[in-house]
């Protein structure tokens, strides 16, 4: 019954979804937080989506596609440097390294993130709406 | 007898059949929507249930080992159907395909098909029992 597949693909973009706002999460929480676990200052992290191909009972795919999370990896853009002398972590000439997080972008990923969440959720509801109907059937 | 009852309800359950198929597209789709390099896919309604009704069932599956079954008819409606690409109505800088407001509009769409389908099927069978008991 290919419409218990739109619980798989759904369900994998609901974790994917997820996965991508607790880093959105982690990236705001940290977003001034001049050292982290490691002694450096913490860098901002990026989700990267993979599409899966599920296969079906016969082996062969048909043609649907799950998401799934392939890395996680640290944004590379320069850290921000503060000028702040008092600042226990400051440089000789006064700067503290802090964290490469841009705080709107985050945000903006984080709307981005739990839009696409409540999408992957009404189409479960549809797919299930869908489901119960066809149970129904000659009754 | 059962063949001619199996005959009845065959359109009603291609078209419920491919219908099902369709919703799963689209649900990739929309699943899919912030994947990197993903084109959105579909399958052209009309010409698949005519296909269906024809009985030209897509691709046959290809033996290639002797214990394969060959397969001269297709196997079932939405197995060898034409996945084609969706013309994007605004390409996205990580080529991305999916426009979000096409997807939800045509899911929409087709689970109100599927539904109507459903409502068919139930009036046929409805039918065919007031034509058994009387």
């Amino acid at each position: 019954m290919s419409l218990f597949n739109i619980f798989t693909v759904a369900g994998s973009a609901m974790t994917a979804q997820n996965q991508r706002l607790n880093v959105v999460a982690s990236n705001l929480a940290n977003a001034d937080s001049a050292a982290s676990s490691n002694g450096q200052p913490y860098k901002a992290k990026q989700v990267v989506f993979m599409s899966t191909s599920p296969t079906g009972d016969n082996g062969i795919s048909n043609g649907t596609h799950g998401v799934r999370v392939s890395a996680v990896i640290e944004d590379q853009s320069p850290m921000k440097m503060v000028y702040e002398p008092s600042h226990p972590m400051a440089n000789p000439e006064g700067f503290v390294t802090m964290p490469n997080v841009n705080v709107v972008e985050e945000m903006v990923d984080m709307i981005s993130a739990s839009r696409s969440y409540q999408n992957n959720v009404d189409m479960m509801n549809t797919a299930k709406t869908l489901l119960l109907k066809t149970l129904t059937i000659g009754q | 007898m059962i063949d001619k009852l199996d005959h009845a309800f065959r359109f009603y359950q291609d078209a419920a059949n491919l219908r099902a198929h369709r919703q799963q597209l689209i649900a990739s789709n929309i699943a899919n929507a912030d994947t990197p390099q993903y084109k959105a896919r579909d399958i052209n309604f009309k010409d698949a249930m005519e296909g269906a009704l024809t009985g030209k069932r897509g691709v046959i599956l290809v033996t290639s080992a002797p214990k394969h079954i060959a397969s001269p008819t297709g196997t079932g409606v939405a197995a060898g159907q034409q996945l084609l690409y969706r013309t994007a109505v605004q390409g996205s800088v990580d080529g991305n395909t999916v426009d979000m407001d096409v997807e939800r509009n045509q899911f929409a769409d087709n689970a109100i098909h599927y539904e109507a389908n459903l409502t068919f099927i139930g009036d046929q069978i409805r039918q065919m029992r007031t034509a058994i008991q009387g």
